[in-house]
């Protein structure tokens, strides 16, 4: 159980200090999450935080590989035009 | 010359206890503000409509961190060739941040303010901020520190903020009904939750205002950006200015909204425009009602450096600054030099003004000309508050209102240089057909110098060039060229009529 940050990540240090347990870490080319470490905030908020505060759609994947910010969702730019 | 019999009165003001610099003028945006707070505001470019034509400013890329989402921004940043907020090309670490500030303060000894601006919000980034503003007050005392925030953090920071003497605070503010917030912010990040629309905007709203009436009480300056949004907030702005007023900010700054599709947010990708320069005229003479306006913002960019308007950020990136060796405290003591004589300048200017209106007055000499209909002219000049540009090079051209009641500064517009200097213009022709366009309801333009190619097309505008005024202070330019108009009798007639003549 741990999420992943993938190359769409802007590094913009949101995440990093909000994660409970220290697990998400400056990377080149961009920020990581220590999958050992990661507990997806089980235990300690109710939302992942990271995945809460992150601005950019599709860069944190669940452990099934399924943006946890699926594209439009919080920009609210339709599909098509995002596509484009 | 009548001018040392008039001076002597002003000349003695200062020692009834107004201090230098800082009194006595009336036609800028400073001149209703009291005086502990003209005392602060001087010399900050960004605050002081005079004084952003001498005194230089810089930001430093330290937050990008950011806790709502705006839609007129897009996270995705990172680019060297656009001048708009949130926009930055090196991101730095607190340590890189100072040594880049020092490098610049000793180099631009102008340079009297540090602001820290994003490119995400300052304030979700505290740690970041305040190390970067509590290594400059202790290294660097002698440079204004400045903040600018969305407002959401604002409440938990105002102790931290006091704490290292930041004295001005900006907030964007563009709306104090949830509804309207619900159109300009999709997301705020909220007591470990991400909340969107109505609910969200709600809550940003509260906590802007709550850290606006914080800031007032303990005594901090604080000025309001909002951006105009036709459609949006258009209508609700001028609510938003009385608003803010009220609650002690002082100064309002409404500034454009950018949007273009190439920028991918989500106002540039759904259509949403910007306004017309005439519409955002408007309304900043809508509010100016109401309050203190400021017409001379140019939407800098997170790491922008320099004076107004211009930015010099690629002299100053991270390996040429590792190759400079400053010492700052004697560049300190040059710096000192420096503010010392431009402070001169825009005291004897101040007195030369005072002069006149005081020479007016007690003549009795009323115009009696009848009222003569205002005119736009736009201006091309380098900084200085003099017209020293040419036409050719000016990326921006500053507007002001000329009419009977005097010389008022009404904005900037930003263009293409018509040409970037050498022998070849490239698609100068192009770029000439912006000018005309951003040029469009002003009836002259001075510079420094205006080519034998674009006076034509500038004529048949009905912008007449003007190269006469080089070097000349541009508030008296004005004057000539206005007086000029009115007794070629060009000032009774409509300017419509104006054009059908041409």
């Amino acid at each position: 159980m741990a999420l992943e940050i993938i190359e769409s990540c802007v590094n913009c240090w949101a995440c990093e200090p909000l994660c409970p347990s220290k697990a998400i870490f400056e990377a080149k080319p961009h920020f990581l999450i220590d999958a050992n470490k990661c507990t997806e905030c089980a235990g300690d908020f109710e939302d992942p935080q990271c995945a809460t505060i992150c601005p950019i759609e599709g860069a944190i994947l669940n452990e099934n590989g399924i943006p946890l910010n699926p594209p439009g969702s919080l920009t609210g730019i339709p599909l098509q035009k995002l596509a484009a | 010359m009548q001018l040392p019999v008039i001076n002597n009165p002003v000349a003695e003001a200062p020692s009834g206890g107004c201090s230098a610099g800082s009194c006595g003028s009336t036609d800028d945006q400073m001149g209703h503000l009291p005086e502990h707070i003209r005392e602060k505001v001087f010399n900050h470019p960004c605050y002081s409509e005079e004084a952003h034509h001498y005194f230089a400013r810089m930001h430093v890329a330290v937050a990008p961190a950011c806790n709502i989402q705006c839609n007129y921004c897009n996270r995705k940043y990172d680019c060297a060739n656009e001048s708009r907020p949130g926009v930055v090309s090196e991101l730095h670490h607190p340590v890189q941040a100072v040594k880049k500030v020092l490098a610049v303060a000793a180099t631009i000894p102008q340079m009297t303010v540090l602001g820290i601006a994003g490119p995400g919000d300052p304030l979700a980034n505290p740690q970041r901020t305040f190390e970067t503003f509590r290594m400059l007050s202790e290294q660097a005392p002698d440079i204004k520190l400045c903040v600018s925030t969305n407002g959401l953090s604002l409440p938990d920071n105002i102790d931290e903020l006091s704490k290292y003497n930041i004295d001005h605070v900006t907030i964007t503010i563009n709306c104090v009904d949830p509804d309207v917030g619900a159109q300009i912010y999709p997301w705020i990040f909220w007591k470990n939750k991400r909340i969107k629309g109505r609910e969200g905007a709600a809550i940003l709203i509260e906590r802007q205002q709550k850290g606006l009436e914080m800031l007032v009480a303990k005594g901090i300056l604080v000025k309001v950006n909002s951006v105009l949004i036709p459609g949006v907030n258009d209508k609700h702005l001028a609510e938003v200015s009385r608003i803010v007023k009220a609650k002690g900010a002082f100064l309002h700054n409404v500034m454009p909204l950018i949007s273009e599709a190439a920028h991918g947010t989500y106002y540039g990708l759904t259509g949403q425009r910007g306004p017309t320069n005439e519409e955002l005229q408007a309304l900043q003479d809508e509010c100016s009602g109401d309050m203190n306006m400021m017409r001379h913002c140019r939407q800098c960019r997170a790491d922008a450096v320099g004076l107004l308007g211009e930015d010099r950020g690629s002299e100053f990136t991270m390996d040429k600054i590792e190759a400079m060796d400053i010492n700052y405290p004697e560049a300190m003591k040059m710096r000192a030099e420096v503010h010392a004589a431009i402070n001169e300048e825009l005291e004897s200017k101040r007195i030369a003004k005072e002069s006149k209106v005081q020479l007016v007055s007690i003549q009795g000499l009323k115009p009696k000309v009848a009222k003569t209909r205002p005119v736009l002219m736009a201006i091309a000049t380098k900084g200085g508050g003099v017209i020293n540009e040419h036409f050719g090079h000016a990326g921006e051209f500053l507007i002001y209102e000329a009419s009977s009641a005097g010389v008022r500064f009404i904005g900037h517009r930003k263009t293409t240089p018509y040409c970037e200097g050498g022998d070849t213009c490239g698609d100068g022709e192009s770029a000439l057909d912006v000018t005309l366009r951003v040029l469009a309801g002003c009836e002259a333009v001075l510079c420094s110098k205006v080519g034998y190619e674009p006076w034509g097309p500038l004529e048949a505008a009905g912008i007449q060039p003007n190269g006469e005024h080089a070097m000349e202070p541009i508030e008296d330019a004005i004057v000539a060229v206005y007086e000029e108009m009115r007794v070629a009798g060009k000032l009774a007639m409509k300017k419509v009529e104006l054009q059908k003549v041409a």
